[in-house]
């Protein structure tokens, strides 16, 4: 009573009236401490008479001050202006946010990849016109060849799924759930290869994998278990990422209940970690399954003639045997697999972000601990992970590294990067490597200026859960719709740019050569990333902080300025970091693109290992661990801006 | 009726404010038949959870709207702010329908059960927020979150970080920054439901101080009776969508309007004399220390 008296008389001293309030002031304090302990007393019964006077000068002194108040008040106090919401404008803004986005993804992903599918069933009949002639779906189909991919595609995508998640887990706990010293840096390296370009990776594990490398003598040189593998190494880094950023958060609270009501760890794990990480395992499982299935760059340096996936099969079916038809046809397949892994995924997210509301927010990490103890020591995963870190990822990229270094004589040294310079042996390029990484960072720039702008209005609008049903629906729409460029073949998408764009829409204009089809094509790619990175950021912001700073005051503009846009400016870091990281490596769509002078790493690098001579292989190494020196440090930078918050589902 | 507490406020009501009283008597808030459905579609007709609800509240007077979980006390309020639409009726404020009118331009305040503070604004940021929203330039405005600090008794608080500060501090903080830009209704939404009892009583009898002096109009939903009848003029008994009775708290509890009040209002843990209420003061000092 003291403490709220004293703090009351403080107030009068330099409250937010004139000092002349001060007598009524007092009133009001006296009569609210009266009042503090009519409500002690009342336990005898209502207010006695007595007490009325003191109640009536509390009125009387808040009546003042209103007075006062409202003479004084500036024009913050006058009456609201009560002016008729422009719903128009309101319509229009919304209308563009999600327009913009649509008129991109329609005219630079549904037209090219729509003229691909309709040259493949809608062939030329020679006079003009074109007739439908399914035949060709028949002829594939019936295909054994097909089918044998098909089954390379789901075997390789599901073997290398399993695997991820299998050793996933225990990188989740031992890198989300666990402190020890360095694990900011091992996080970042576990992440580095998720953005590797596929090509570098398809290079770092045929070294490995090579007669005479280190892991020569195991026979993995274009075999299943090799591709399985390399998968697993890109991969990793989804299963470990998305089930450790749920598990962080997690409320230790429960399984502590379960260990109290007798549960062995094993068992408390099993029957209530479990349970609440299925949403997020089942998540990462979809994408990693998306990933795998569609794998091109590491399968096509990986496989050989023996090995491939559909996506291989539809590059390999359009340049070398300039079957469009056929490639159509594996392109619609491929379609189907991938619209159901995302279907599956979608269902797994909606439960993920229903179970978000089950976790606290802090973070709930404990030491790591290696010797054995009563209530369960961390050795196990602490094991396997440090072998998967340590055997799975680092291992190739050393061995990446290694090999850079050892000239085509078979002395070390830096022969390889200063061979960087030429345009390799036989003028097997166009230009040199180094012209080569100015392509790509420039090209890269462009296409995550587009991906983040696109991407963050698509994130935007998605984020928003309106009131009406079919509102509701349009934006879960949209969600997928964006997703599809995941899926569907870059090689796809590539080649129909060159068929649709030389002069788009009867204008004379012919983009090919402009050198924005580049960026924009690696842009389509990045995109579903970026909204995926911003998308559960946005999404987790309370809708009640928006509905608070719109009754202080803030129009529905101001209301984007000063809540979304700080909260998802750092996931906007991040999601610029995925965009460019992912860019700089897109190899599918780029490789029909790219036009020899224009060429971009990954390209070049593909280029160089496709040509005899050990010269050129050499540089295909050196050039490799350039670009994935560049791909990790923006990704490192892009990591750093994140900073230690949840956000993103990569 | 006994010249008690309620009489007083309703003295006041009358009279207290003659500067902002009209001679229509259409000031303060009026809310008119409401109804606020949810779920609503072409061929659902959805869950009604406001029935024709009316209520009056004078200039600087606070009403509580008491009821159990899931009343419509919550949604109730949300449509007086403007976050819910009505599926019919009206409300007007000062006389003039608010109906389309959106939220940022009612001057209506909203105060949640858990703050809701911004959290990458610190404490000053957060209470200034709905003045940078006015344009009020900063020397004013800084002034202004100083005194308003010094107000809920956080003063030089204005640097932290949100994530610092405690529950009982979160709701003072939320509290300033609701009455900062002067709104002409303050709606307080459960604000002290998420803080322990004895918090709760102290931050009660704050809450009712810092709306007196500033004047403010409120509308205070609550379950908690103790609440209700501390910051409240009158209290608003509400059950399963519709109002029952609203009076002054001494009448509320002399005669209740119905059976269901009188049940409701008799589990008031305060009513019975000495009984569970010293009861529950044991049991969570228990649990404190």
């Amino acid at each position: 009573m003291d403490g709220h008296r004293r703090r009351l008389r403080r107030r009068r001293s330099g409250g937010w009236g004139p000092r002349d309030e001060a007598p009524a002031r007092s009133g009001a304090a006296d009569s609210a401490d009266n009042k503090f302990r009519l409500r002690r007393r009342r336990s005898g019964g209502w207010g006695s008479r007595d007490e009325a006077p003191a109640r009536s000068g509390a009125a009387d002194s808040a009546d003042n001050k209103f007075r006062l108040r409202r003479g004084a008040a500036g024009p913050a106090a006058t009456k609201p202006r009560l002016s008729v919401r422009p719903r128009w404008a309101t319509w229009l803004g919304w209308g563009l946010a999600a327009g913009l986005p649509l008129v991109f993804l329609g005219l630079f992903f549904a037209w090219p990849v729509t003229a691909i599918v309709a040259q493949g069933v809608l062939p030329d009949d020679g006079a003009g016109g074109r007739t439908l002639d399914l035949s060709g779906f028949a002829e594939v189909l019936g295909d054994p060849r097909t089918w044998r991919i098909v089954g390379q595609t789901l075997g390789q995508a599901t073997a290398g799924t399993l695997l991820a998640v299998v050793l996933g887990l225990p990188g989740a706990y031992v890198l989300y759930r666990c402190r020890f010293r360095g694990r900011t840096l091992v996080r970042g390296l576990v992440t580095v290869p998720f953005v590797l370009p596929s090509v570098v990776v398809g290079v770092a594990f045929r070294t490995l994998f090579a007669p005479g490398g280190p892991l020569g003598w195991a026979g993995l040189e274009e075999s299943f278990a090799g591709i399985v593998l390399a998968l697993v190494f890109f991969n990793y880094a989804v299963v470990v990422r998305t089930v450790g950023g749920l598990w962080e958060r997690l409320d230790p609270r429960a399984e502590q209940a379960a260990r109290a009501l007798g549960a062995t760890p094993w068992r408390a794990f099993r029957t209530v970690t479990l349970p609440a990480l299925g949403p997020a395992i089942a998540s990462a499982a979809a994408v990693v399954f998306l990933f795998c299935s569609t794998a091109f760059g590491v399968v096509l340096v990986l496989g050989g003639i023996r090995y491939g996936t559909i996506e291989t099969e539809i590059w390999v079916r359009t340049t070398q045997f300039l079957d469009l038809r056929a490639a159509a046809v594996l392109s619609v397949l491929q379609l189907v697999v991938v619209v159901a892994a995302l279907l599956l995924g979608a269902r797994a997210r909606t439960r993920r972000e229903r179970a978000l509301h089950l976790t606290s927010e802090r973070a709930a990490a404990h030491r790591l601990r290696l010797r054995s103890r009563p209530d369960g020591s961390d050795l196990a995963p602490a094991v396997v992970t440090a072998f998967v870190v340590l055997g799975l990822l680092a291992l190739p990229m050393a061995g990446l590294v290694a090999r850079s270094f050892r000239a085509p004589d078979g002395s070390w040294g830096l022969d390889n990067y200063v061979a960087l310079g030429t345009t390799g042996g036989r003028n097997a390029l166009s230009v040199t490597v180094w012209e080569a990484t100015g392509n790509s960072l420039r090209t890269a720039a462009l296409a995550a200026l587009i991906a983040v702008v696109v991407g963050a209005l698509v994130a935007l609008v998605v984020s928003r859960r309106p009131r009406s049903t079919g509102a509701r629906r349009a934006v879960g729409t949209l969600d997928a719709l964006f997703m599809l460029p995941l899926g569907v073949s870059a090689v796809t998408v590539g080649f129909g740019f060159l068929i649709t764009l030389d002069r788009p829409l009867g204008l004379d204009l012919d983009l090919r050569t402009a050198g924005v089809l580049v960026p924009i094509a690696q842009a389509v790619v990045a995109i579903p990333l970026v909204v995926r990175t911003v998308l559960p950021v946005l999404r987790a912001i309370d809708p009640r902080l928006r509905e608070v700073a719109a009754t202080l005051g803030s129009a529905p503009g101001r209301v984007l300025r000063t809540v979304d846009a700080p909260m998802g400016a750092r996931s906007l870091g991040l999601a610029v970091g995925f965009a460019f990281a992912v860019s700089l490596g897109e190899f599918g769509a780029t490789s029909f693109l790219a036009r020899p002078d224009t060429a971009t790493l990954p390209v070049v690098i593909y280029r160089l290992i496709g040509r005899p001579g050990a010269e050129n292989y050499g540089m295909a190494l050196a050039a490799s661990v350039v670009l994935a020196v560049l791909t990790a440090t923006v990704m490192m930078v892009a990591e750093r801006l994140r900073g230690d918050r949840p956000g993103g589902e990569f | 009726m006994d010249p008690t507490v309620g009489t007083a406020v309703d003295g006041h009501r009358g009279d207290g404010a003659p500067g902002a009283v009209r001679p229509d008597g259409a000031s303060g808030l009026q809310v008119r038949d409401a109804v606020v459905r949810y779920g609503a579609g072409r061929r659902r007709p959805g869950f009604v959870a406001v029935d024709r609800v009316s209520l009056d509240v004078a200039p600087g007077e606070i009403v509580a709207l008491l009821g159990p979980s899931g009343c419509g006390k919550s949604s109730l309020l949300r449509a007086v702010a403007g976050l819910e639409p009505l599926a019919a009726g009206r409300v007007l404020f000062d006389g003039e329908d608010v109906a389309g009118v959106p939220v940022h331009r009612r001057g209506f305040g909203l105060l949640f059960q858990d703050g809701q503070l911004f959290p990458h604004r610190d404490v000053a940021g957060n209470v200034g927020y709905g003045l940078e929203a006015a344009r009020v330039p900063r020397p004013e405005r800084e002034a202004r979150v100083a005194a308003l600090l010094e107000d809920v008794g956080l003063a030089g608080y204005g640097g932290r970080a949100v994530a610092t500060l405690s529950g009982g501090e979160r709701q003072r903080v939320a509290l300033a920054r609701a009455l900062a830009p002067r709104p002409g209704l303050l709606l307080l939404d459960e604000p002290l439901s998420a803080l322990d009892r004895r918090l709760r009583e102290r931050l009660a009898v704050d809450v009712r101080e810092a709306l007196r002096a500033s004047g403010t109009t409120a509308v205070f939903v609550t379950h908690d009776h103790d609440e209700a009848f501390t910051v409240a003029d009158r209290v608003a008994v509400m059950d399963a969508g519709r109002i029952l009775q609203v009076d002054a708290p001494d009448v509320l509890l002399r005669s209740p309007a119905s059976p269901r009040v009188a049940e409701f209002l008799g589990r008031a843990p305060e009513h019975p004399p000495g009984g569970s209420r010293d009861g529950a003061s044991r049991a969570s000092l228990a649990v404190e220390s």
